[in-house]
């Protein structure tokens, strides 16, 4: 079988094309890290910790910005994990085929909706509901800022949360359930002592992959956190997430120095994202190795 | 042990309280949904769908341009994406044995957690600045980036699930395995391997994020693929962060463009889903 050989062509196509493909994802990595190197050079792990943000004056920290990507994912993953896991436990073990269809529907669409939709909903009908909310609690009623991102974040990836946790209560073993079952145990029993138990793992690991998705999400969160680059004070602040200051800024960075800061940014959250995700796999492999 | 009572009255209260949350993220669903249609809807005109945008003020502006760009964009990006995902599929459901296999997967996998507001970085940073200006091609480079690891994914689960017979019996015949793998299994997965292409469109259709500083919008009509266009989900962002009631008034009008055309995507893929699991038995 010589080069000529259309077999020995048609391998070498596919070969290279999954080559390229794993290129692809290296060349990611070090075309950010590339953009970043003027910024990386001149500000070093002051990036990490500076909290001021001010491109005027070339002053570049991205602290504000990591804390707001923080509270705003975890406030999102601690707002949907009663639902999801709701949604999960009820279309795995309670509801018939029918319904389970229906609401599996439903979760679907909701994950299909454009996250920029998501943001014009929550613009008009989110931060009037946050800012009635901000006047009984006597803060300042913004309306906008991270408790309306976690909301909607929430809202965003709970139909990932629920069709994993879904799937990994599907996976658990009939013959455990029906020992217990056997046992004398109720249906909330068999729950809470079998099945969550057993797909401890791998719900963590759904939440682990859902926190990605909520990390990266721009549109939505540009839309109704506020904008402001400064360290948020309270809970109920303006602010900024690493995601929604590239969007902001990118396009109107007329500096070399801006760019290459935001790069950063965005070299930060691909590594961020990454390391979650990655964590989640070992998570999940260990699971199917057992 | 506690009483059978208190076990039985604690089985059914779990069951309420779980039944009604996981109903729960329903309603922002059907809210959503209520709001795009109750407020898209009056918006569409003939205007709407056939001119271009107007500022604000000027009666019968439409989005005409953004429904070429976003077709553009999704035609560009599926151009570059399909082949290379497919290909890619076929090598790892026939060919991959051993690490290497394994690091395509996981490269595949990497791509895509990658948040799309980064791919818009690598696509500016590899085409936009070297060009020297916006175009629809970065953004679709960008986009392809999203839409590759899926139709990679799905085309090697499809491709593995057919039995081993069908390729034995075309090779038996004499046929060589590329066009085994041509005429034999790619016709046979052809649904779910449309099916997995249409769940990748259906999420890159909406996607604004790469699309800020690639394609960057374009008020103007423009079929020129080196030239800058504009695209719905970057409509519906300008226009619902202006303070000009007509501009939110077609942002919720390009929602439901928008909407009906990535739903009714999700649609078609999920029947060709059903029609898939009901032949493949």
């Amino acid at each position: 079988m010589g080069w000529g050989d259309p077999d020995r062509i048609f391998y070498r196509l596919c070969w290279g094309l999954s080559l390229g493909m794993v290129f692809l994802v290296i060349g990611i990595g070090i075309t950010l890290f590339w953009g970043s190197l003027p910024s990386l050079k001149a500000f070093g792990w002051h990036f990490l910790v500076g909290r001021i943000w001010d491109p005027v004056n070339e002053k570049f920290g991205a602290l504000p910005f990591l804390v707001g990507t923080l509270i705003t994912s975890f406030g999102a993953l601690i707002l949907t994990l009663p639902f999801a896991l709701s949604s999960g436990i009820f279309l795995a073990e309670y509801a018939p085929p029918r319904v389970a269809d229906g609401l599996s529907t439903v979760i679907d669409l909701l994950a299909g909706i454009p996250s920029v939709i998501y943001g014009l909903w929550a613009l008009f009908y989110l931060v009037p509901l946050v800012r009635w909310v901000e006047m009984k609690l006597g803060v300042i009623p913004f309306g906008l800022g991270l408790p309306t991102a976690s909301l909607v974040l929430a809202v965003m990836i709970l139909p990932y949360a629920a069709s994993i946790i879904r799937e990994v209560l599907r996976m658990v073993p009939h013959e455990l359930k029906e020992a217990a079952y056997g046992l004398g145990a109720t249906r909330w029993e068999v729950i809470r002592g079998v099945s969550i138990p057993y797909g401890l793992s791998g719900i963590v690991a759904g939440l682990l992959l859902s926190l990605g998705r909520a990390l990266g999400e721009t549109m939505a969160v540009t839309m109704v956190i506020g904008n402001r680059s400064e360290m948020p004070r309270s809970p109920w602040d303006l602010a900024n997430t690493m995601a929604s200051v590239i969007a902001n800024e990118f396009t109107e960075a007329s500096k070399d120095i801006h760019l290459s800061a935001l790069i950063e940014i965005g070299l930060l959250l691909f590594l961020i994202t990454l390391g979650v995700n990655i964590l989640a796999r070992i998570i999940i492999l260990r699971l199917q190795v057992r | 042990m506690r009483s059978i009572l208190w076990r039985k009255f604690k089985d059914r209260s779990a069951l309420l309280v779980i039944t009604v949350l996981a109903f729960l993220p329903a309603l922002p669903l059907f809210h959503i949904l209520y709001g795009i249609f109750r407020l898209g809807l009056p918006a569409f005109s003939w205007s709407f769908f056939t001119h271009l945008p107007t500022p604000p003020g000027e009666p019968n502006g439409g989005v005409g341009n953004a429904i070429v760009g976003t077709l553009m964009l999704s035609m560009l990006a599926s151009a570059l994406a399909i082949p290379v995902g497919i290909l890619s599929g076929v090598y790892l459901s026939e060919y991959a044995r051993g690490r290497f296999g394994e690091v395509v997967r996981v490269a595949a996998d990497v791509l895509q957690g990658v948040p799309s507001i980064v791919l818009g970085i690598v696509g500016y940073l590899w085409l936009v600045k070297p060009m020297g200006h916006f175009s629809a091609l970065s953004g679709a480079v960008a986009l392809s980036l999203m839409m590759l690891p899926v139709i990679v994914r799905s085309t090697e689960e499809i491709l593995r699930m057919l039995p081993y017979t069908l390729r034995e019996a075309s090779l038996s015949l004499g046929v060589n395995y590329w066009r085994t793998v041509i005429k034999v299994l790619i016709p046979t997965g052809l649904v779910g391997i449309t099916t997995g292409i249409l769940v990748a469109l259906s999420r890159i259709m909406g996607e604004t994020a790469p699309l800020l500083f690639t394609a960057f919008g374009n008020p103007f009509w423009n079929f020129n693929p080196l030239q800058p266009v504009d695209a719905l989900p970057l409509t519906v962002f300008k226009y619902a962060i202006s303070p000009y009631q007509d501009w939110i008034r077609q942002a919720w009008g390009a929602s439901a463009v928008l909407t009906l055309m990535v739903l009714g995507l999700n649609l078609i893929s999920r029947i060709l889903a059903r029609r898939l699991s009901g032949d493949g038995k």
